[in-house]
């Protein structure tokens, strides 16, 4: 199953209605999560939201995830070792108050298992060819030593 | 043993203040956060209050009537926070009841500071970015990121 996300806060229509087309004749199983929003997709599942509590069941069963730059989506695919493709949204189509997600896809192409497609385009033809960086490694489920010391030092005292 | 409060919206908010978790769990903990289902990833009281941004002036007021609420009542040594708005509403008020006030922003801001990490400047006593290119010597101070 490929699991499609917006994350909670915001519609991402043109991600959607990429996803739509792409799956158009292809049985794959999709579901996508929309997000608050009025387009209705043709070719495939969709729920606006999942509730905290179902989203671990739907991570492990996904053997894709395709979501916008939101850390979240992708702090959690790595969480569940599940290859992500992302594309970022853009503050000129009203999709995110700026663009932050620009920023982190730039940064997150480095990660194992994390694939970057810029717009509809490059998303059609990664997943088309599957063109998808697939070598997650799994992430440790807590920041790093130094991080947490730092943190930990300043709480303490 | 201290109280920590821990805030952070949905999201990536939340996911970045779990990673962080081994900072301040062996204190009395409670958290906030703009879902009450967020529950199920910790043991601790949680506050779910509501979610608003800049834009949302009248949800803004409510939040920050609910997260100082939460801040008298339970009235912390330590506030953590990730962000967004609810966290900047928990420093602010904490600021001003004497509480240490600590805030990391996001790491899903890469090319600049939040807008809220911005402002959280005034009310943190420790006032940090996961970038190191972000990092100034009048701060935000750089230290480490949640991966």
């Amino acid at each position: 199953m490929i699991f499609i996300t917006v994350g909670t806060q915001l519609p991402f229509d043109r991600l959607i209605s990429a996803i739509d087309n792409i799956f158009e004749s292809n049985k794959q199983q999709v579901l996508a999560q929309i997000g608050p929003t009025q387009l209705i997709p043709k070719n495939i599942e969709y729920t606006d939201f999942i509730k905290p509590t179902d989203i671990e069941g739907i991570y492990k069963k996904a053997t894709l995830i395709v979501a916008h730059a939101g850390m979240g989506s992708i702090l959690t695919a790595l969480k569940y070792q599940k290859p992500i493709v992302v594309m970022p949204r853009r503050a000129e189509f009203k999709e995110h108050r700026n663009d932050h997600q620009i920023a982190t896809a730039e940064w997150v192409k480095g990660l194992n298992g994390v694939t970057v497609a810029k717009d509809e385009i490059e998303l059609k033809s990664l997943l088309k060819n599957q063109n998808i960086n697939e070598g997650v490694e799994k992430i440790s489920p807590f920041a790093d030593d130094t991080f947490i010391r730092y943190l930990k030092d300043e709480i303490d005292f | 043993m201290k109280k920590v409060l821990a805030v952070a919206s949905g999201g990536g908010h939340w996911i970045q203040l779990l990673r962080l978790r081994p900072s301040f769990e062996h204190h009395k903990v409670q958290f906030i956060t703009t879902n009450k289902e967020f529950q199920k990833d910790v043991q601790n009281k949680l506050t779910a209050v509501t979610d608003a941004n800049k834009w949302e002036k009248l949800k803004l007021v409510k939040m920050f009537a609910e997260v100082l609420l939460v801040v008298i009542r339970f009235r912390p040594d330590v506030i953590i926070t990730t962000g967004a708005a609810p966290g900047f509403a928990a420093i602010f008020w904490g600021k001003f009841l004497g509480c240490k006030t600590i805030w990391i922003d996001s790491i899903a801001n890469a090319g600049e500071l939040s807008e809220s990490g911005k402002r959280a400047k005034k009310y943190a006593d420790v006032w940090l970015t996961q970038w190191k290119h972000l990092e100034t010597s009048n701060g935000p101070k750089f230290v480490g990121s949640v991966i």
